[in-house]
């Protein structure tokens, strides 16, 4: 999978930081080789002609130069922006996280085309979308299985008996989903799940995201979701995201 | 046995812990200063002590200094009225050559920037607010940067400021002098045509 010397390709910014004199190292993510970490030089700049469009969270078509040890990018230029990240604190804090998670998901030069259009279509979703929590789910389970960490959904992971409304289950991060009331009684990680938020999962993780960004959740539902994904996922990643932390504050801060 | 001598191993080990220097960098420099007289390198070394020892941050807009309040905080000339807050000391330095502003500072000593762990609380934002209620002040410039980072940290301090009924401004973004125009990305043009002035 040589890349030529000279090559094209279009990215999103997921991270960067400053560089020597005037010059950042951008971490991309890119449709072709996934995960790409470049050099811009110059971009800290004022007259820079690059860095407006290497802003974190755009999205552009780039020219990068083949370097010894980093690739250098020679050009750039915005397919979108996502302006709308740009100007609502709230919107910025969860453009970061979709970044960070995405980030700490894959490794570097790992094609996956499927994760770049989600990524894309996150942006997009958080510039317009009114319940961003729920965005931020059905982001998560997408993710989740296109990285290969879908969560079990609908059967007992211990007995594969198929999990029915009635007595509460079990969602366990160590198993990877679902217990059924018999298997989960007692194991150390499992918590209980409620019905409705099993059903919301459910819907998300089997639908389109036109058909679950018109769902109406509750606070109350809304926070068990939250819980039992984030539980879920700092499971696997073994580590706390530094975004969340914000996340948390801005939330709190803004229901004063 | 080593090759190298104890002292110039440890200085090499030094340099290499800058930023933006690997170990190549770090022993030419070594060997430079090995070679170099031996006034050049005390001064150095009396350099590297004085900015640890002499300087502090002001109480009041955590500028550094080498008495606090600083020479800006203390001068009566300065309008009190206005404070400009800046991310880095740097900054403050880049508006003062400009001669246009004749306020005072309020240094921050970074930007939100939650994927490094930056929050607010790593920031000098308390002390800012609490400098707001304690002076005369009617107006806060926000000199962050025009990036990302500098943008959240200006509408996170705009809303904090807003209770307070001061005037709260943003430095202005747009073309940079010396640009072109066929480069400038989407962001930026439409600002600038926002910001427009009568000519």
């Amino acid at each position: 999978m040589g890349r030529e010397r000279l090559y094209r390709t279009e990215a999103i910014v997921l991270k960067r930081s400053d560089f020597g004199e005037a010059d950042r190292l951008l971490t991309l993510y890119t449709p072709e080789w996934g995960k790409l970490r470049v050099i811009a030089k110059g971009v800290r700049k004022p007259a820079s002609r690059k860095s407006g469009h290497l802003e974190l969270f755009t999205h552009s078509r780039l020219l990068v130069a083949k370097g010894r040890n980093l690739d250098i990018v020679t050009q750039a230029e915005t397919i979108h922006s996502f302006r709308p990240l740009r100007e609502d604190l709230l919107r910025t804090g969860w453009a970061y996280y979709a970044a960070e998670l995405l980030d700490r998901f894959v490794g570097e030069g790992v094609e996956n085309r499927l994760l770049f259009n989600l990524l894309l279509a996150m942006l997009g979703w958080l510039c317009e979308d009114v319940d961003l929590d729920l965005t931020a789910r059905f982001y998560e389970l997408r993710l989740l299985a296109l990285v290969g960490y879908r969560p079990q959904l609908f059967h007992c992971l211990a007995c594969r008996a198929e999990i029915e409304p009635g007595a509460t289950p079990f969602f366990s991060p160590a198993s990877g989903g679902l217990l059924c009331p018999r298997c989960g009684e007692g194991q150390r990680d499992a918590r209980e799940i409620s019905m409705p938020a099993l059903k919301v999962l459910r819907f998300m993780q089997t639908n389109r995201y036109e058909l679950c960004r018109r769902l109406r959740i509750g606070r109350s539902l809304h926070a068990e979701l939250e819980e039992t994904m984030r539980r879920y996922i700092t499971y696997i990643l073994e580590r706390n995201l530094k975004s969340v932390e914000f996340l948390q504050r801005l939330q709190r801060e803004m229901s004063e | 046995m080593r090759a190298i001598a104890e002292p110039v191993a440890k200085l090499i080990d030094e340099f290499s812990r800058l930023p933006g220097i690997g170990p190549k960098t770090a022993s030419r420099l070594t060997f430079y200063l090995l070679r170099a007289p031996k006034e050049q390198a005390l001064a150095l070394a009396d350099a590297l002590r004085e900015l640890k020892e002499r300087t502090i941050f002001c109480s009041i807009c955590f500028n550094i200094t080498e008495a606090s309040p600083c020479p800006i905080c203390r001068d009566e000339g300065r309008d009190r009225s206005i404070i400009c807050v800046v991310e880095e000391p740097l900054d403050v330095l880049a508006i003062e050559r400009t001669r246009e502003y004749k306020g005072l500072y309020h240094v921050l000593h970074g930007a939100i920037s939650p994927v490094e762990g930056i929050g607010p609380d790593e920031l000098k934002i308390r002390e800012l607010l609490e400098r707001l209620k304690a002076e005369p002040v009617e107006e806060v410039l926000l000199a962050t940067n025009p990036n990302l980072e500098g943008e959240a940290t200006a509408m996170y301090l705009a809303r904090l400021i807003a209770p307070l009924g001061l005037r709260v401004t943003r430095l202005a973004r747009g073309l940079p002098v010396g640009g072109d125009l066929e480069y400038a990305d989407e962001v930026t043009l439409t600002r600038a045509l926002e910001g427009r002035r009568e000519m």
